[in-house]
């Protein structure tokens, strides 16, 4: 475990250098360990692949003799607290069906990834929907989460030209990850599919559907059924 | 109703300092990008460091005011002014209803921050009355002022100088603000190229010394897209080098990225929360309030510090900040 500073308002630490599933799960369970130990002056606590992020105020971490940084005080503080990791157990994530409409309207690259990929379009789809994935880290916009692992044959890089306006609830994929686009956001992913879900809403306390750590399964809809989703939802 | 808004101005904004908590789910913490100015400003006015105020760049609005109102400015001077007639910074103004307060150019810095006493009345969103335009969070409606919107102050308890109102000053001029002011260095925003420290971030080791140096030694100008979310750095292009794969993480307010263009970006108040390109560092937070009061074509110049420095300059600009208020206190209720 590695505590790196994060400029003076900041610290990371460093659970594993490479982002496999033990050092993912291990991130979650040492999030989950530091939001119980509710410290002072802790403004937030960003879990993501190999590293949580924890946003400080150092006012609260001063000591008066200024022997030690803050940044320090706050470390060894974190660093005593530690269990053995081996000891640490992530809570169990939800489990979430997210229904996904994979017919053309809606799944802008669903036919160019599978030649790419030398797949059918069919292939992808049952490849990308029979699996559960894991939530990793939510990022890049509010409630879009990168979920995996992703079957490898499904692993491209992403778009060499971004499109300005992804349409919200658009799944899709780039690198090792499958996420879903909670609003309408400029992306370079390849869309596949989308989910008449609401993704994210600020009205809730809860604002994000997912988290880090809930288990996510695609199940397949047709276009029917997209519309009909979507219009119990307004 | 306390003012109208008759021209909005480039971008205004309604900001408080951030919305914090809610990273984890992907929410950017948002908030005023000079929060110094922020602060101070709310505090000549009698309110509370959570209070709601006006972030207003480059080109300022016109706002016409329905009611006497309690109001301060602090931040960059963008030329505030009623009826034509200049209305000092960095102390309380009361401004007659009826009047207007416009604003004419910058002539220090680039955002100034305008408190109503009680602060700005609008529902917080997710803990925060910041406004994050690029998902429709906080504020008014999410998005930055327009003609027409009206801006309500939360009554405020005491009416502070409240004799100003009696002023042949605020007869004549619409407007009337006591002989003390919080005293702002204006000769420091406008040092260019700005000197901005940080501390050498997770691969600063990696880049080549050459490229440590060239950053460090290098004059940078803030280019054109630069906005809230990000400052995009011009004038000297570095190479990233043996970095290596990098896994997305936390950034912070200050984080100065280095994408495959070589040029930095120095991500801002409206920042997402996790990045995944080398970091050559943190500004230091005492600088970042100078760094937001640059604007596109400013140049600057970057000086790398410890982080137990950094951290004794937050300190010294939280004693700073509380003696201010001290004061502040002091004049308002004298």
């Amino acid at each position: 475990m590695n505590f790196l500073p994060l400029g003076d308002c900041g610290l990371l630490v460093e659970v594993g250098a490479h982002a496999d599933a033990e050092t993912i799960s291990r991130v979650r369970a040492l999030a989950d360990h530091l939001a119980q130990l509710d410290l002072p002056g802790i403004r937030d606590l960003v879990p993501a692949l190999c590293t949580i992020g924890i946003h400080y105020d150092p006012e609260q971490w001063r000591d008066v003799t200024a022997k030690r940084s803050p940044y320090e005080i706050l470390a060894a503080r974190i660093q005593k607290s530690l269990p053995d990791l081996s000891a640490l157990a992530a809570s169990d994530g939800q489990a979430r069906e997210i229904p996904v409409c994979y017919e053309a309207d809606y799944a802008l690259d669903l036919a160019s990834l599978a030649r790419m990929q030398g797949l059918s379009p069919e292939q992808v789809i049952e490849m990308h929907s029979g699996v559960q994935y894991s939530v990793y880290m939510i990022g890049f916009a509010p409630g879009f989460a990168y979920l995996g692992p992703l079957d490898e044959r499904l692993t491209v890089p992403r778009r060499e030209t971004p499109r300005t306006r992804v349409p919200a609830g658009s799944v899709a994929v780039a690198n090792q990850y499958t996420g879903i686009y909670p609003g309408a956001l400029p992306g370079g992913w390849h869309v596949i599919g989308r989910t008449p879900l609401r993704l994210f809403d600020s009205s809730c306390s809860q604002p994000s559907l997912l988290r880090a750590g809930d288990q996510v399964r695609f199940t397949p809809i047709g276009v029917a059924e997209f519309r009909r989703l979507q219009d119990a939802k307004q | 109703m306390t003012a109208e808004v008759i021209r909005a101005g480039l971008l205004t904004t309604v900001q408080d300092r951030g919305r914090f908590g809610l990273q984890h789910f992907g929410v950017p913490a948002s908030g005023a990008m000079d929060a110094y100015a922020l602060q101070i400003a709310n505090r000549l006015v009698g309110n509370a460091d959570a209070a709601a105020a006006l972030e207003i760049t480059i080109t300022g609005p016109v706002l016409k005011f329905a009611a006497d109102t309690l109001i301060a400015l602090s931040g960059g001077d963008l030329e505030p002014m009623v009826d034509d007639k200049p209305v000092p910074m960095n102390r309380p103004v009361w401004i007659a209803h009826g009047r207007r307060l416009a604003f004419g150019r910058c002539n220090a810095g680039c955002r100034t921050y305008l408190a109503f006493a009680g602060g700005i009345d609008v529902a917080p969103v997710l803990g925060s009355r910041s406004t994050y335009v690029r998902a429709a969070l906080g504020g008014v409606d999410g998005r930055a002022l327009k003609a027409g919107d009206r801006i309500v102050a939360v009554s405020n308890e005491i009416a502070y100088c409240a004799a100003l109102r009696n002023s042949a000053a605020f007869l004549r001029d619409g407007f009337a603000a006591p002989r003390w002011s919080v005293q702002v260095q204006f000769e420091r925003l406008m040092l260019r190229p700005q000197r901005i420290r940080f501390v050498a971030g997770r691969h600063w080791e990696l880049l080549a010394p050459g490229v440590r140096e060239q950053f460090t030694s290098g004059t940078f100008r803030v280019g054109a897209s630069s906005d809230r979310m990000g400052y995009r750095l011009e004038g000297v292009r570095l190479e990233s080098g043996e970095c290596g794969d990098i896994a997305s993480e936390a950034v912070a307010f200050g984080t100065i990225q280095l994408p495959p263009d070589g040029n930095p970006i120095v991500l801002m108040a409206d920042r997402q929360t996790i990045g995944g390109y080398p970091r050559i560092g943190e500004v230091a937070s005492a600088d970042l309030p100078l760094l937001a009061q640059l604007k596109p074509g400013d140049t600057l110049r970057f000086e790398c510090i410890t982080l137990a420095d950094a951290q004794r300059l937050v300190h010294a600009q939280a004693v700073a900040l509380k003696q201010i208020e001290a004061s502040i206190e002091t004049s308002l209720n004298a």
